[in-house]
């Protein structure tokens, strides 16, 4: 059986001996143009593998950072179907970097399950992470995406590491996301020990890479994660970078993708000295 | 569409009222909801808790509440004999403490050290921090900053029973950013926090928990026109924001098909206008807060603005088992503009002493369109879950009166 890109990228991580970076970056912000132009300069800039999030009205388990991210890109007229066209734009350039998307599953029911799992795959989309969507509803959408040969990557939590591991791990695939604290994105970041345990319990029960997120702000962080887990996750830290760059009207001043990559390629830098 | 033999058998195990309601929550969240429901389960069973709410019920929050039949109001309208369930003579002025005390029996026994809550007009919000004041827990509130503004007296009152009220800027600052904010605020505190949702929705077992503790409003309702017709209304009428004080009238009847059951949601400046809060009228089945039900959203999904003169029905979506009743026909749903509210809400003071909150306002609406068109001897029995004390500056505002 061929491997994905999701897979072959883990592979390749494994052969070189290092941890991966996974960026978080929402689609559309702050608009269409210069979000396609970051996130074409993302591979370059050291990122493994790019996660999308997909903007959504009402992000329940996202703090302010991406929650106001994502209602920036609704504000310029981002939707789902722009979504996979940025994603098609991005692939015609890049065949190896996998593209996760993340978000929440009212716009996908909305579009019909079937046909954006068919979309998404010819817009090059590897897999999804969707926040809302637990185990016991796999059979809406994470089945169905796993028999397009798509990946469906779940989050685990403090509070999963216990008798729900084995469910969370059934049906997912391409990796975990290990959630290394209980809260919203954009919080606090776990010590270094408590998340060794926890990887350590999840990978005595699955083979999956296993990425740690929330609370990453620093290439030191970041590389004190891939010491632990396969690969490290970035999210509201580079959209609190992206931030910086926006004038009062929530649009880009110059200068801003420049800035956001500049800080992936710090990140990267961490991630790559790290078990060396 | 195949007719069940009960209507009352939902929700399945895994939380779904046909294909409505389930429990889309992230995976912090799960094992909590899990919990809940298990700790849920083994309360129903135990006597003592239904004790120990019988006892508070009667002793704190007043039930049984009377069945009061409106006479001079059903003189005027020339119709059907109107009764009122009268809820909003409970403690705290709605028949929102019901839910509450059921919840805060349930989150003690639980072990839980703090409480949260969400809250539209407040009147969620004011029944949580009531019992929270008297169970001497910890109480925070979410309420969207415009819901704040508008409903000044019950952001008072709420600090006066010692709860912290935490004002939501995050999207438009009304009802469903609160819970948006609720969720957050339980993501991160799982372990002591219990969540009081204040209506019959969310994710599962919370519909049918909020259900259950509301049912007392219909259970009393159908002993009480017994006694007083010696038969069964021909017509119940509630007004629906997410729908709990409905739910609570309807459930204890849903089987007795004799009875017509309307709900009435808030029709804002009117469907047409696109500024209402009528998710079955005016939206389509969608996924938010944990359950999957009618919505109000636009083509790529998101989800919109809900518009209502009334805070407690100002909510872009509906408790999952109305929108299961509403897809099999059971319960017609029917729906009355902000004006329409308004004349209702100032007629009931003038003809019958009682001033309404502005959600059975909208109930009452229906009931003064459909009761002229009924015989004399048929009987419509309206739930009055809420006194208006609360609305009086909205009104005024509205009216162009200055207090």
């Amino acid at each position: 059986m061929s491997l994905s890109r999701l897979e072959k990228r883990f592979a390749n991580l494994r052969a070189e001996g290092r941890g991966g970076l996974v960026t978080f970056l929402t689609a559309g912000d702050p608009d269409l143009a210069t979000s396609l132009e970051i996130v074409k300069g993302l591979p370059a800039a050291g990122a493994d593998v790019i996660e999308l999030g997909m903007p959504f009205s009402d992000p329940m388990a996202d703090g302010p950072a991406i929650q106001a991210s994502s209602l920036r890109a609704l504000k310029q007229g981002m939707s789902l179907r722009k979504t996979l066209d940025l994603v098609r734009s991005f692939r015609a350039e890049n065949q190896d970097t996998p593209v996760i998307l993340m978000g929440y599953y009212n716009p996908i029911y909305i579009y019909g399950v079937e046909t954006f799992l068919s979309d998404a795959k010819a817009a090059g989309v590897d897999g999804f992470i969707i926040v809302d969507l637990p185990p016991e509803h796999d059979d809406e959408f994470c089945l169905p995406a796993l028999a397009q040969g798509l990946h469906f990557i779940r989050l685990t939590t403090p509070t999963t590491v216990g008798e729900r591991l084995p469910k969370v791990l059934n049906n997912t695939s391409g990796f975990l996301y290990y959630v290394s604290i209980l809260g919203i994105t954009g919080t606090a970041a776990a010590a270094q020990d408590v998340v060794r345990d926890a990887v350590a319990t999840i990978k005595a029960q699955t083979d999956l890479p296993v990425a740690v997120g929330f609370g990453i702000r620093t290439a030191e962080q970041a590389a004190r994660t891939v010491e632990v887990a396969d690969a490290a996750v970035v999210g509201s830290a580079i959209i609190d970078k992206l931030k910086e760059y926006l004038d009062e009207n929530n649009r880009p001043k110059p200068g801003l993708t420049q800035a956001v990559l500049d800080y992936v390629r710090t990140l990267s830098e961490g991630v790559r000295s790290a078990r060396g | 569409m195949e007719t069940p033999n009960s209507y009352k058998n939902g929700p399945d195990e895994r939380g779904h009222f046909g294909i409505f309601g389930g429990r889309y929550v992230a995976e912090t969240l799960m094992p909590l909801v899990l919990e809940v429901e298990k700790a849920y389960k083994t309360a129903q069973a135990d006597s003592s808790f239904q004790g120990d709410y019988d006892y508070y019920a009667k002793n704190y929050v007043g039930r049984p509440s009377p069945l009061y039949f409106a006479e001079r109001l059903t003189r005027e309208l020339g119709g059907a004999k109107v009764y009122f369930k009268r809820d909003e003579l409970n403690h705290t002025g709605s028949h929102k403490a019901n839910n509450v005390l059921g919840q805060i029996l349930l989150a003690r026994r639980m072990g839980k050290k703090r409480i949260i809550a969400e809250t539209g007009a407040g009147q969620h919000g004011v029944a949580t921090a009531t019992f929270c004041a008297l169970f001497n827990l910890p109480c925070v509130v979410y309420m969207g900053a415009t819901d704040i503004a508008r409903q000044a007296p019950n952001v008072f009152r709420m600090k006066l029973l010692g709860a912290e009220v935490i004002s939501v800027k995050s999207g438009t600052g009304t009802l469903k950013d609160a819970m948006n904010d609720a969720l957050r605020d339980w993501v991160a505190n799982v372990e002591e926090t219990f969540y009081i949702i204040g209506t019959a929705a969310g994710p599962h077992p919370y519909p049918m928990m909020v259900r259950d503790f509301q049912s007392i409003i219909g259970r009393e309702a159908r002993e009480q026109i017994l006694e007083a017709e010696g038969r069964l209304p021909d017509q119940l009428v509630a007004c629906i924001g997410g729908g709990s004080n409905a739910i609570g009238l309807f459930y204890p009847f849903l089987d007795d098909k004799e009875v017509a059951i309307t709900g009435v949601e808030a029709a804002g400046h009117g469907v047409d206008s696109g500024e209402h809060a009528a998710s079955l009228t005016g939206g389509k089945p969608g996924v938010l807060h944990g359950n999957r039900t009618f919505l109000l959203q636009n083509e790529d999904g998101q989800i919109t603005d809900a518009h209502s003169i009334s805070a407690g029905l100002d909510y872009p979506g509906i408790g999952p088992e109305h929108s299961w009743l509403h897809s099999m026909g059971r319960v017609d749903y029917a729906s009355a503009t902000d004006s329409e509210a308004l004349d209702a809400f100032q007629m009931l003071s003038k003809i019958e002493g009682i001033i309404p909150a502005l959600e059975p306002a909208h109930a009452l609406a229906h009931v003064c369109k459909i009761a002229p068109k009924m015989d004399k001897e048929k009987i419509i029995l309206m739930n009055l879950c809420g006194r208006g004390d609360k609305d009086i500056f909205t009104v005024a505002e509205a009216l162009g009166v200055k207090i």
